[in-house]
């Protein structure tokens, strides 16, 4: 198997938008849009406190490391874990600059309260990928923090679940080499989306542009 | 449909914006003269040589509020605009289109034939209302001439072509305007259309109200990622925004001429307030220019159903809205470039 070049990296936070809708994904990530809202901006107040990267405390056995960039060469993504515990561990690798030996638990943090999709799920999963190829290691778990209930959720990762974030990247990359934004079936879930006003999800389901015309010209 | 904002529209000339946190505040001789909070707005558009800071200018940028330099004429001098947005794919293909006579061609027949519709529209409205003041007879071949017009655009694919069945069109709308003036007629007439100056005062209103609709729409086709300077019907010429222009055509009529007559029949605007120099152009003074800036804001707010969107959206959103649906097409998600049929 070879491996990406970073000129061709894609975002890894794009994965949770690609597994929430593929269009969302692909306006974001292919045509570079985006519209503030209530909840982006949430978003970004919520990451405010994770994004400080000079941030490194040290309690104990636990090591916590903020807003850590990382990557997958294999996969082609990078990106940044919001917090990353290091917790001391006899199975473990070791860590530059640190005695003994530490196995990694990425800690994602979203607005809101858990989701019934595997969106925030994914991004985890990816982020999993992502540190067991650093710092060849194998990994099966990773947190969740929600603002909502201001509570971390423990999220066992499964080989299925990496899988399946594979066969998802192969996909967002097939769209990325094309610049192909793919159609969208319109759906609950476009009521939740920042992008609403840039896909027009109705738009797509509509008659034809040139009947719209016709009926106009000849009334 | 996103949310309509503010624009802040600051007309005296001897005033200089800077930014304290999160507003906008105006001085004048060293003194605030207003500060307002910018989350509410979504364009500054100053009149006049008014200074503005980096900092604002900055901000401005980052938030996407448009801040547009004009002169006190309303002509169209500069705009702030930041780090480029939209993508490279969208535009190229709209590069290739611009390079593309025949497809060039097939874009702004749709563009003209809102403009065709819109304008038969103006004239059929005004018949309605207030036929009792009209050469009724002259209007309806006007309507008519326009409506056999459309059905030869439907099929045009070369621009000369085009460009000629738009000429006739607009001689045709132009034959009738003066007729849709029903008030103040001895001062505010229509005999043609002249602008480099204007040398009446219905051509100066124009002429005013074409360079905000301009502006409103190159910020609407930045918004969605296109280059407003690469156009279809209008080729290009340095410095011009030729696809804001092409896509100003449907809505001149609608948007600009109908605020005109509006300003002229309910006598918002008076002869007084209008100034001819000793070559005979005609400018407006600064209550005048205020006032048809006040009901142009008034009437973005108002809502209108947009005719191919199916939705209740302010008047002020049409610009973004066919920006939108134009982007929407050069992607290939829709079929055709809806043009806005307003009735």
């Amino acid at each position: 198997m070879w491996d990406y070049d970073e000129e061709d990296f894609l975002m890894l936070s794009g994965i949770q938008h690609f597994n929430f809708c593929r269009r969302q994904w692909a306006l974001i990530h292919i045509e570079q849009q985006w519209e503030e809202n209530v909840r982006t901006v949430e978003g970004a107040h919520l990451h405010r406190k994770a994004d400080q990267p000079m941030l490194r405390e040290k309690r104990g056995d636990k090591l916590i490391v903020r807003a850590l960039p990382v990557q997958s060469r294999r996969l082609g993504i990078s990106g940044i874990c919001d917090v990353v515990e290091f917790i001391r561990d006899s199975s473990g690798v070791p860590l530059a600059g640190e005695e003994g030996l530490y196995l990694p638990y990425p800690v994602e943090y979203k607005r809101g309260k858990p989701k019934r999709n595997d969106s925030d799920r994914s991004q985890l999963v990816a982020q999993l990928i992502c540190l067991e190829e650093m710092l060849m290691c194998e990994l099966s778990m990773g947190y969740l923090y929600y603002d909502e209930i201001k509570h971390r959720v423990e999220v066992p990762v499964s080989e299925a679940d990496k899988t399946k974030v594979k066969q998802s990247l192969e996909e967002m990359r097939h769209y990325y080499e094309r610049n192909h934004t793919p159609r969208a079936k319109p759906g609950p879930h476009c009521q939740s989306c920042s992008l609403n006003v840039v896909c027009l999800p109705e738009m797509l389901e509509r008659k034809p542009v040139s009947s719209f015309i016709e009926s106009r010209l000849y009334e | 449909m996103k949310k309509l904002l503010n624009t802040l529209f600051v007309t005296m000339p001897d005033t200089y914006l800077s930014l304290d946190g999160e507003n906008i505040v105006i001085k004048r001789d060293d003194e605030i003269a207003g500060r307002y909070p910018l989350h509410n707005l979504e364009g500054v558009c100053t009149f006049g040589y008014a200074g503005v800071s980096p900092a604002l200018m900055g901000k401005c940028a980052e938030n996407n509020i448009g801040l547009t330099f004009m002169t006190r004429n309303g002509r169209f001098l500069a705009r702030v605009v930041g780090e480029d947005k939209g993508n490279v794919v969208l535009r190229k293909e709209q590069y290739r289109i611009s390079d593309d006579e025949r497809r060039s061609a097939i874009f702004a027949r749709n563009m003209i034939l809102g403009k065709v519709y819109n304008s038969k529209w103006v004239v059929e409205r005004a018949l309605r209302d207030h036929a009792l003041r009209m050469d009724i007879e002259r209007m309806k071949q006007v309507s008519a001439s326009l409506s056999e017009t459309m059905k030869l655009i439907r099929g045009v694919e070369q621009l000369d072509i085009l460009r000629g069945l738009e000429g006739s069109a607009a001689v045709q709308y132009n034959s009738v305007f003066d007729q849709l003036i029903l008030q103040q007629k001895e001062k505010f007439f229509f005999h043609g259309r002249n602008k480099r100056p204007p040398l009446d005062n219905v051509n100066a209103l124009l002429s005013f109200t074409y360079s905000l609709l301009a502006k409103d729409v190159t910020a609407a086709l930045e918004s969605v990622g296109l280059d407003a300077y690469v156009g279809f019907l209008h080729r290009d010429r340095p410095g011009r925004a030729s696809l804001a222009l092409d896509m100003m055509e449907e809505l001149r009529s609608v948007y600009a001429d109908r605020m005109v007559l509006y300003l002229i029949n309910k006598k918002v605007v008076n002869d007084s307030g209008f100034v001819k120099k000793e070559n005979g152009a005609v400018i407006m003074d600064d209550d005048t220019r205020k006032a048809v800036l006040k009901a142009w804001q008034e009437r973005k707010q108002e809502k209108i159903m947009h005719p191919y969107l199916n939705e209740k959206i302010a008047w002020g959103l049409v610009p973004y809205a066919q920006a939108l649906l134009l982007a929407r097409h050069i992607r290939g998600d829709l079929d055709e470039y809806p043009p806005f049929f307003w009735k």
